[in-house]
């Protein structure tokens, strides 16, 4: 039994080896005081003094962290109130909305980023103004994060007594004020975790971003992307590792904080 | 009065849903000559599947586009298939009791998509490489090289590490979901361990399984980067060919066929695999995140 259970670990032992060795290794090299990658010359903190220097980085980062909150912003705000509204619609026309906003999330990131570029590039020409660059790429980011949000959403919506709604009402709410006070409380952890969603997709996202942005306008991702010709400079491995130790943070943060309140939920109801 | 909220949302869709790949499609059965007129035509998917295309740069074996579509679907093949048989037994254990309680995990699983997915590829070649870090302990034991970058395993290996997790997740996710009884009315009905795992627990986890497939074959299908970064500059996935013919080449019309080919083969293996899935699971990434 016990040697089953070492098998056990070993095997879940190596899958995770498996996952963090190349964070493990780009954590490693960014303090190593050798600018190429593969041998370790001695430690040094030389590449966050540079990254904190740089500005080409420190512009792509601003992009990234802009086009991050505010197309989560923008795509929750629509994702939320276009969930309330196709949940009110008539059942057959809610399956054919549902199963359109669903395309973009089963389809390719490549086709997603080519045909927005497409209808970008499409509408430009024809109407010969504009041109690619932040407006768009902001854009296409809303465009992918809006049905993420919908599908946050929606279960909480079927939750939903629909009765609350009319009693609010009823009892002398304006729509609005039923709306704000009385649904959005109710559909709230959905509507978190679409934002959360749309945030961490947008952050991550390369492909979208590389298709629809314009010249001059740059990502991380598309920045990584563009370095990986010449070979990705040190600074970046020092960014990445600071990046990923503040989202583990952030995470462990909100996971203590979830299993606290759950803790005091189960006491308060005496469990 | 709600139902007010849906109408400007079947706008937004209808134009940055429904047009954008409406444009493709368009594109993929027209072309346009030397006067500027575009007619309709089928000669874009004449191309993709005629052996040979003389216009492409590239060396001779390159040139069939039909290749690059089946090496595509090879790899992608291949890595659910290692995807599968390594995910499968994680998500296995971690429902077990002396796992189940650990979130912990499950964090650990999720965690390393935190990090910029194109630096992680990337510094699989500080591990892969002629001087990188596997080969220079194989030196120092004296032993011979292993040289996979730039070749199909490295690209293989791009892709089950990328993918892996989202192949244990659903699984994982349709494995807690059971209900434990049913494994000990199975047993106190006389099955062993083989049994019950053969014939209750895997055929109950089979949505997970067909989740997890969508979401790893997908990607694999269409991915550009894994092969740009992993495979080198001579490599080609459809995912890159059709990278190349809009930004490189700037010839929409074949690759917007290449597009719609590649999302036919999208639409194909989703039927297919809906046939396993009668619980009609919730695909995409959504599930995982």
């Amino acid at each position: 039994m016990s040697l089953h259970k070492a098998v056990k670990k070993l095997y879940l032992g190596l899958i995770l080896f498996f996952l963090y060795a190349p964070i493990l290794v780009l954590m490693v090299f960014s303090f190593n005081a050798s600018r190429s990658r593969g041998n370790w010359e001695g430690f040094t903190l030389d590449w966050y003094r540079v990254l904190f220097n740089d500005p080409q980085i420190a512009r792509a980062l601003r992009n990234t962290l802009f086009v991050g909150v505010s197309s989560t912003v923008i795509a929750t705000t629509i994702g939320t109130l276009a969930a309330v509204g196709i949940d009110k619609l008539k059942r057959g026309s809610k399956t054919i909305v549902m199963g359109i906003s669903r395309i973009p999330v089963m389809m390719p990131d490549i086709v997603t980023g080519l045909s927005l570029m497409v209808l970008y590039l499409f509408i430009i020409r024809t109407l010969g103004v504009g041109r690619m660059g932040m407006g768009t790429l902001l854009l296409s980011h809303v465009m992918f994060n809006v049905p993420y949000v919908i599908l946050s959403v929606t279960p909480k919506l079927r939750q939903l007594d629909a009765n609350l709604y009319e009693a609010a009402l009823d009892l002398g709410a304006t729509p609005l004020r039923a709306f704000v006070q009385v649904i959005l409380p109710e559909i709230w952890p959905g509507v978190v975790t679409g934002a959360m969603l749309a945030f961490t997709l947008s952050i991550d996202d390369f492909m979208v971003s590389f298709f629809t942005t314009g010249a001059g306008v740059q990502n991380l991702s598309i920045l990584i992307f563009s370095m990986a010709r010449r070979g990705v400079q040190p600074q970046i491995n020092a960014l990445s590792t600071l990046m990923f130790l503040a989202i583990l943070a952030m995470l462990f943060l909100i996971h203590w904080r979830d299993k606290r309140s759950e803790k005091r939920l189960k006491e308060r109801m005496g469990l | 009065m709600k139902k007010l909220f849906a109408y400007p949302y079947i706008v937004w869709m209808a134009i940055f849903i429904a047009a954008p790949l409406l444009l493709v499609f368009y594109y993929s059965v027209t072309a346009t000559d030397a006067l500027g007129n575009t007619y309709f035509t089928l000669a874009n998917f004449r191309r993709f599947f005629s052996p040979f295309s003389p216009d492409m740069v590239q060396p001779f074996h390159e040139r069939i586009f039909v290749v690059v579509a089946l090496r595509s679907l090879r790899l992608a093949l291949q890595s659910t298939l290692i995807c599968f048989v390594l995910g499968y037994p994680v998500a296995y254990i971690m429902t077990r009791k002396e796992y189940s309680e650990k979130s912990v995990l499950l964090f650990m699983l999720l965690a390393p998509m935190w990090m910029n997915f194109l630096l992680r590829t990337y510094a699989w070649l500080t591990i892969l490489e002629r001087n990188g870090l596997i080969n220079n302990l194989l030196g120092r034991l004296g032993l011979p090289m292993f040289d996979i970058l730039y070749t199909d395993a490295a690209v293989l290996l791009g892709m089950v590490y990328n993918f892996l997790p989202f192949m244990i997740l659903p699984i994982y996710t349709s494995l807690k979901k059971q209900d434990p009884k049913l494994v000990e009315a199975a047993q106190d009905l006389g099955a062993g361990q083989l049994g019950v795992f053969l014939r209750v627990v895997f055929p109950l986890s089979i949505p997970g399984v067909v989740s997890g497939i969508t979401m790893v074959f997908m990607p694999a299908a269409a991915t550009f980067i894994i092969p740009h970064l992993l495979g080198g500059r001579q490599y080609f996935l459809l995912g890159s060919l059709v990278e190349m013919q809009f930004l490189n080449i700037g010839d929409w019309h074949f690759g917007s066929a290449v597009a719609v080919i590649m999302m036919m083969m999208m639409v194909v293996s989703m039927v297919v695999l809906s046939f396993f899935d009668k619980g009609g699971e919730n695909h995409g990434r959504g599930t995982v995140i």
